[in-house]
């Protein structure tokens, strides 16, 4: 026995290309949004990785520093280097901004480190490490820049003197890091004319301008620009303790929020891509739904076209079995002509998408299965149609 | 398949075969008692006016449509008695039946070959005994030189040539034919006459051709008028 379906479709092949590349596109889109939801969830967790931190010290009752702000003393570090357990601690900081590179605007998170200790760049893909304690900086390639070139801050300019890869903030903006003493005052660094009329509403609070304490004005004012605040306390445990032992006591004891890896991983994954997560969740249901009802409108269309050409395989004693089969393999078919080209499209255009699109295997076979499922339920209508049909018709009134 | 087929046991036979299509008010008595015997090897014809139920009758013999009453036989063997007399009808189309329409309703995407060889296919030959015995076929009605060809690039006759070798390819004792010369010139159409003629002696087969087309009338040995359900006997020459 021949096969009908491979015979149908290599007569009107070029009518089942056009739909599969239809298809195709929509397929690959669904695999994009599974790619761009994987890249989200690897924006997450590549952050965590590249801290190289067993403990995040936060404020209290935060969830900071990625998921709400946090703000700590920026001697709190001394303390918890104290802590039993601890082999490193170090403050770090974390905000997000637009620079401007080339005419153009570019949203990146700048990171205040220190060189050396957990929140500083992993290895670099070009350059070299911060060395000198003031403006330099090293930035993710995704930002654009080059070695060399200036990267302007606030009120300073940096040079980029190393270039890092797949250092990114869990919303996946590229990461500009720079000396923590550098990013505690950009942090918070106000504007001339605010730091003028800051100085003026001090000055004129009669509680700070007390003309019997001379150089108290002065003092508050100096203390109202500059900031000694940082965001986290990045701790690395000594080997042979236990992360989630030695957060546990830092919080106990320093009244602080410590999570571990698997408490920041559920954060950042769980709780602050949840909304998106969920979002792009029902998109792919709704792209499957339209897939299914594509792909059943177009068998059930095609089938429509051979109603003739059924009744005449019937009559002549074709099995229903036969018949249905052909409809069925015929919308597997198109399914994995459409899949071929989602695949491909999707590969293609990954890397044009501003964020991180991760194209997994697994989602891929996923996304295989699914089509034949959805074209084997799509088929369904048609070969409802099919049976249908009698036999009688062929031989016409 | 032998082709020692006995002229004494008549291919078909019809006796009071009736049909009528809905119930109550709206029903129509299409066929009201046909009675036929048709010999192997005899081409009959089969006229009558619009509505006179030519393809009722047609369509009960190819068991597409359940007659309501009468008595079916095909090759002596009762095929219809009040009930279907056996189970798989569409086995009976496939191995039994050959069918030949107004229109040839090829297969478009088969190609000419595979469109005859279908059948034995679906009858369980392996693809290359299907496919031999369709160029036989094929051979035998002049199409040899188009076997490789599509439906669509065929003329109206040649499908029609196709049509008939497909009908022939399980060697049916019986063939029916609805118009089959209706959308040919004259010339084409005694040509497919002469084929089913000819088909007829070489293979036994018996063949009902129902037709309207006044220059293949003359060509029937025999022919069957029917007229409101009833049929009428006619033999010329
Ligand atoms: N499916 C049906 N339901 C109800 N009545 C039908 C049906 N098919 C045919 N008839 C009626 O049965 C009668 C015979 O119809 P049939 O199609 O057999 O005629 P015919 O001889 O083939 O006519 P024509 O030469 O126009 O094709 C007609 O009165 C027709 O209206
Ligand atoms: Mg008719």
């Amino acid at each position: 026995m021949i096969s009908l379906a491979a015979r149908d479709i290599a007569h009107s092949w070029s009518k089942y290309v056009f739909t599969g590349v239809g298809l195709g596109l929509l397929i690959g889109v669904t695999l994009s949004m599974a790619g761009i939801y994987r890249g989200m969830v690897d924006d997450a967790q590549v952050l965590l990785r590249n801290s190289h931190a067993d403990v995040w010290v936060v404020q209290k009752d935060t969830q900071g520093p990625y998921a709400e702000s946090s703000s700590l003393p920026d001697d709190i570090y001394r303390g918890v280097l104290g802590m039993p357990g601890v082999e490193q601690a170090a403050n770090v900081t974390y905000f997000t901004m637009q620079v401007q590179h080339q005419g153009k605007d570019t949203r990146v998170m700048v990171v205040g480190f220190e060189p050396g200790q957990p929140g500083a760049p992993p290895s670099l893909v070009a350059g070299r490490h911060v060395t000198r304690s003031h403006y330099e900086a090293v930035a993710d390639v995704k930002a654009g820049f080059k070695l060399g070139e200036k990267i302007r801050i606030r009120r300073n300019d940096y040079t980029i003197v190393g270039l890092s890869q797949r250092t990114v903030s869990t919303g996946g903006d590229p990461m500009v890091f720079i000396p923590l003493a550098d990013a505690q005052a950009a942090q918070f660094q106000k504007d001339n004319d605010a730091i003028v009329s800051g100085r003026e509403r001090t000055a004129a609070n009669p509680a700070f301008n007390r003309p019997s304490v001379p150089g108290l004005l002065e003092a508050v004012q100096a203390s109202q620009i500059t900031s000694h605040n940082v965001n986290a306390v990045l701790v690395r445990v000594r080997p042979g303790w236990d992360a989630a032992q030695v957060a546990a006591d830092i919080q106990r004891w320093k009244h602080l929020q410590a999570y571990t890896y698997a408490n920041m991983e559920e954060i950042a994954v769980q709780k602050l891509i949840a909304t998106s997560a969920k979002q792009i969740g029902l998109f792919l249901v709704i792209l499957t739904l339209v897939s299914t009802a594509i792909v059943s409108f177009i068998i059930y269309t095609m089938t429509l076209g051979k109603i003739r050409e059924i009744a005449v395989l019937k009559l002549i004693g074709t099995r229903n079995s036969t018949i249905a089969w052909m409809i069925l393999q015929e919308s597997i078919g198109l399914g994995l002509v459409g899949f071929i080209i989602g695949k491909t499209v999707a590969t293609l255009w990954a890397p044009v998408f501003p964020k991180y699109v991760l194209l997994l295997p697994l989602d891929a076979v996923l996304g295989l299965l699914v089509i034949v499922l959805v074209c084997t339920l799509a088929s369904v209508m048609a070969i409802r149609a099919a049976l249908k049909v009698d036999p009688a018709e062929a031989i016409g009134g | 398949m032998s082709d020692t087929r006995s002229n004494d046991i008549p291919a078909i036979e019809l006796r009071g075969l009736c049909k009528r299509y809905g119930s109550g008010d709206t029903a129509v008595d299409a066929l009201k008692g046909v009675d036929m015997r048709i010999a192997p090897g005899e081409v009959v014809g089969l006229v009558g006016p619009s509505g006179s139920g030519k393809s009722t009758l047609l369509k009960s013999l190819g068991a597409v449509i359940d007659p309501t009453a009468g008595q079916m036989f095909l090759g002596g063997e009762a095929i219809f008695d009040g009930v279907w007399k056996v189970n798989d009808l569409r086995t009976l189309r496939r191995d039994r039946i050959g069918f030949v329409f107004q229109a040839p309703y090829l297969i478009p995407f088969l190609d000419v070959t595979d469109n005859v060889a279908l059948l034995p296919m679906l009858a369980g030959k392996s693809n290359r005994e299907a496919r031999r015995r369709a160029l036989e076929l094929l051979e035998a009605l002049d199409m040899g030189h188009r076997a490789k060809a599509n439906p669509s690039q065929l003329s109206g006759g040649e499908q029609q040539r196709v049509s008939i070798a497909r009908a022939l390819a399980n060697n049916p004792p019986i063939i029916l034919a609805d118009e089959p010369t209706a959308p040919l010139d004259s010339e084409r159409a005694l040509g497919v006459m002469g084929i089913l003629n000819a088909m007829a002696q070489q293979h036994q087969t018996a063949i009902i051709v129902v037709t309207h087309d006044e220059k293949i009338i003359p060509l029937f040995k025999r022919i069957y008028h029917i007229r409101d359900g009833k049929t009428y006997e006619e033999s010329v020459g």
